[in-house]
Order: structure tokens, then sequence, then C-alpha cells
């Protein structure tokens, strides 16, 4: 798998709201399926599913041999999800345009108050 | 022509910089950031809702919104102004509950430039590993959108 094709699959891994917070409760250390599954409304299966779509990505690995067979973090995948950087990037980018026209100078002049509305953010 | 982005995340520090100047005055920019209703039109992106249920600009004060995406996945935010002097600085927490008692701490720069602004946000996580988990886990929105974005921003 090529450098793209992973950040590719780790995006896509990454963008289900269960996935996500698995990869957040592994980045506090390794737990088993149950323990994994222990938060959510969702079968066993369900949970492993969504495991197995983030070992898809390597994002995390399971220890073969060991029986409660532990599911790890990566931590060099999420160091190689150099990405993640231009998402808050463009997440700020967004943000700081939808500031920019929010500060935009009224057309109705100095009276019509200090911001004005904005009518449409798309 | 917008203004220039700059975001720093430096490797094996848990920080986060970013910098941005707008073409407004300080007052503004402030007061962009301290009227819930004013802020509720800028910060959350735009695909989704958000949802301010205490925004207390002062020192001392709290915050706390929801986010929800259009296919109903709901992202709660909070956290707590330590320090908020109008038009010059300000320190709050952050805390993203999809990642709980993971509390980046942000300070907030008001640069008056004369008639424009130049904002600074300096966050510290508690690890560098937290950071980086917490802004790809908690990156509310959907990657696909994101990516969707950047082609508008590219064109």
């Amino acid at each position: 798998m090529d450098a793209d094709d992973r950040l590719d699959r780790a995006f896509v891994a990454l963008g289900d709201p269960v996935r996500r917070r698995i990869i957040a409760r592994l980045s506090r250390g390794p737990a088993t399926v149950g323990e994994l599954a222990a938060p959510f409304e969702i079968s066993l299966q369900a949970v492993s599913k969504h495991i197995g779509v983030l070992e898809h990505a390597e994002l995390v690995t399971r220890t073969r041999d060991a029986q409660r067979r532990p599911v790890h973090l990566n931590p060099g995948a999420l160091e190689e999800l150099t990405a993640w950087i231009d998402r808050y990037r463009l997440i700020h980018e967004q943000r700081f345009r939808a500031l920019d026209a929010l500060l935009a100078p009224s057309d109705e002049g100095p009276d019509a108050g200090p911001v004005q509305q904005q009518e449409d953010r798309s | 022509m917008s203004n220039d982005l700059h975001v720093d995340a430096p490797e094996g520090l848990p920080f986060i910089d970013i910098s941005r100047e707008f073409d407004a005055p300080v007052h503004r920019v402030f007061e962009a950031h301290a009227e819930p209703e004013l802020v509720a039109q800028w910060m959350g992106p735009r695909e989704l809702s958000m949802d301010i249920s205490e925004w207390d600009f002062v020192s001392g004060g709290r915050w706390a919104y929801v986010s929800t995406a259009p296919d109903g996945s709901q992202f709660a935010f909070r956290g707590m102004f330590h320090t908020v002097r109008p038009d010059e600085f300000t320190i709050q927490t952050f805390e993203f509950e999809g990642y709980p008692d993971v509390v980046a701490i942000e300070s907030l720069t008001f640069e008056d430039l004369g008639g424009r602004t130049r904002i600074s946000i300096h966050s510290v996580y508690p690890t560098v590993e937290a950071r980086d988990g917490m802004v790809a886990s908690g990156m509310e929105g959907g990657v696909d959108v994101g990516y969707q974005r950047l082609d508008e921003l590219l064109a």
C-alpha cells in the first residue's frame, strides 16, 4: 500500500464516529474488543467490524498470538497522518473566512450596526 | 483574496500554533469571539449547526456547545474561559467530549495592527499523542466534506 492509499484508507476509517471514538480510546492504551465495545450500544460483531476497518487502514494492530488479543493503536500510522494537520488547517481556513464575511463592512453604512448579519455561509 | 492562515504543529511537542490577520479593527474581531450569536455564525464548520448552550466570555466564565452534522451525529465541546482581557488576550480550556478528560489550554492574542487585527492561538495538549489523536478523532464534519471544501479552496 503506498502512502496515498494508506492516507485515503485512514481518512475513510476515521470518517465514522464509532471508529473515531475507538481511536480516541486506544490513544490512552491498548484494549480488548470487549472493552472497546463496552461504551457502545452495538454488537460485539459490529465493533469487531469497525476494528477490522481500522486494522485494514493500518491505524491499529492486534496481537496475533495472545489470547486476549488486545488492540493497539499504531502510533506510527497516526504520525504519518500528516494530513490531519491539513484538515485542521482546512477547518480553520473555513472558519476564518466565515469570520471575514462577518467582519466585512456593511453596505448600509456605518449606522448599520457593528457587525453585519451573514445571510448565507455557502 | 483572503489573508494567509499559518498553522504550525511542531513535531514532538504537544502544541499547535495558528495565526491569521483580519481586515477589521481589534474591537470587532474581539466582539466576534465574545458574543455567542456572532460566534455561532463563524466558528463551527459550515455544514454543521452549532448550538451554544453557554458562552460567558469573561474571566472564570464557562462555555459549551454541540455541533450537529447533517446525518444527525453530534459533537459536544466544553471548557472555561480562564482569563479574558477585552481586545487583548484570552486563555481558555477546550475539551471534546468524544475524547473525555483530555483538555487543551488555548491562549488567544489579539494584536491591534491599526484598523487590522492579527490573532494568534497557541494550543497546548497534555501529550503529543493527545494532540494528534484528539485532532484526528475530533474532526467533526466528516472527511469527505473536508476534501470537497479543500477542492473549493484550491479551485
